[in-house]
């Protein structure tokens, strides 16, 4: 059904190729979040590795920023349908802090956990093999609080709400629980090629 | 799923015609549609699609104006410089015109009347849009519950629902107006002209007496940034604070 009188305006090729369905493109880097932004201590602030309520590993500020570190250079898409290009992270693989921890995934699923009590379910799968970290700067600085700073999980390929801001730890769980937006009405995976918005997407 | 399918399932596009289009500000038209969604919880939104001649299609959010159970339903479209959807909707549609909507839609940013009160509503620009569905579906289904919206905008012209607030704040004792302008001199002793800062916030708390069990707090990232930052530094606490935003930073 056609809109009378619209007619759009259209990417590039080369743009119209990286958009996943539904998405357009912004140049700004938009910023959203179910509350005020939390202040996050760095003297106070750690990263636990958890196993139900059982901790496995834990690193304070200064311990984390002497692992092993990791670049991402590619495309961002955020649910609210705005997608950026060409963003750039550094931070911790997230196989480097398994590693690091000397453990494996001891389940299939886990919550990412965050300063502000928001959380939000992965597959441990999507995290290893090179596809996540715990992203501490953004384009050649700190990441800023209003995007996550000091540290927010960094999931690129599925929608922008999995990389969970102000990250506290992750937490594995027996079962795919649900976090906050998947709570509240959101996808449960999240993939944005499949255009996995909402609950009932397929 | 199938098992779960109804006439509220969000996932569905669904055919939306256009009741009526009203110019409320230079800025902002509201959009009254028809369309078979399921009843929404104010504050929430939908999602719009709009589809060109050869198939091409653009989706975006708008936030609904209107209270639960109300029809028509109230968009409220912002025309954003540069924008693809927006200006379709304030140069193009009119009554009889059809797109597709897809909702409700957030389950968060959203206040039912078992919730309660004191609501505390603060707005920028067009960030009032949710807020307004908020405070409609207050005065009509707990008319009792105390509401304060603060609603901060450049100039009176651009006071989006201007003449319904300004009756409110005469015929409902429970609600409370307070709108301060950035770019124009206030008209009434007791709306303000500064921007909303740490200091006027605090004043127009203490004027306002009740302790906020909710807040809602929805405009561009700026404003939300420090209104939220300045409500969570005098002492409110952060889990009570509910926030919706758009843009970010360059």
């Amino acid at each position: 059904m056609a809109t009378r009188g619209f007619t759009g305006r259209r990417p590039g090729t080369e743009a119209a190729q990286r958009l996943p369905p539904g998405q357009y493109q912004t140049h700004d880097f938009p910023v959203l979040s179910m509350g005020p932004t939390p202040s996050v201590d760095l003297a106070s602030w750690r990263f636990t590795l958890s196993d139900g309520p059982r901790p496995l590993a834990s690193w304070s500020w200064r311990e984390f920023e002497n692992l092993p570190r990791t670049h991402w250079r590619g495309d961002i898409h955020c649910v609210t349908k705005w997608t950026k290009f060409d963003t750039s992270w550094e931070g911790v693989g997230i196989d480097e802090l398994f590693a690091a921890a000397g453990v494996a995934p001891p389940t299939g699923y886990l919550l990412a956990e965050s300063y502000d009590g928001y959380d939000t379910n992965l597959p441990a799968a999507d995290l290893v093999g090179g596809r996540g970290m715990i992203a501490t700067r953004y384009d050649g600085a700190p990441l800023p609080a209003e995007h996550g700073g000091p540290a927010r999980l960094l999931v690129p390929h599925l929608y922008f709400w999995k990389s969970a801001k102000w990250i506290k730890g992750l937490r594995f769980t027996a079962r795919n629980e649900a976090g906050f937006w998947e709570l509240r009405g959101y996808h449960l995976y999240g993939d944005p090629w499949r255009e996995q918005r909402y609950t009932d997407d397929p | 799923m199938s098992a779960r399918a109804s006439a509220a399932e969000p996932s569905r596009w669904r055919d939306a015609v256009i009741e009526r289009v009203v110019r409320q500000t230079p800025r902002v038209v509201s959009v009254f549609l028809r369309a078979s969604l399921g009843r929404h919880q104010a504050g929430q939104h939908v999602d719009v699609r709009l589809t060109a001649p050869d198939g091409y299609q653009a989706q975006r959010s708008y936030s609904i104006a209107s209270a639960p159970g109300r029809e028509p339903v109230e968009l409220a479209i912002e025309r954003l410089e540069d924008g693809e959807v927006s200006p379709y909707f304030h140069d193009v549609a009119q009554a009889g015109d059809a797109f597709e909507v897809r909702g409700p839609i957030g389950g968060h940013f959203v206040w039912r009347p078992e919730d309660g009160g004191p609501v505390l509503l603060v707005g920028g620009g067009s960030g009032v849009v949710p807020l307004m569905a908020i405070e409609r579906h207050r005065a009509a289904a707990a008319p009792a519950t105390e509401a304060l919206l603060v609603y901060s905008a450049r100039t009176r012209d651009e006071l989006i629902f201007r003449d319904e607030l300004l009756d409110r704040r005469k015929s409902d004792r429970a609600f409370t107006l307070v709108l301060t302008t950035t770019r124009e001199p206030r008209r009434d002793g007791v709306d303000f002209d500064r921007r909303l800062d740490r200091a006027l916030l605090r004043e127009i708390l203490a004027g306002w007496q009740p302790a906020p069990r909710h807040v809602y707090v929805c405009g561009a990232n700026d404003f939300v940034e420090a209104v939220t930052g300045a409500l969570v530094a005098e002492a409110l606490d952060p889990r009570i604070i509910r926030a919706e935003r758009y843009g970010g930073t360059t």
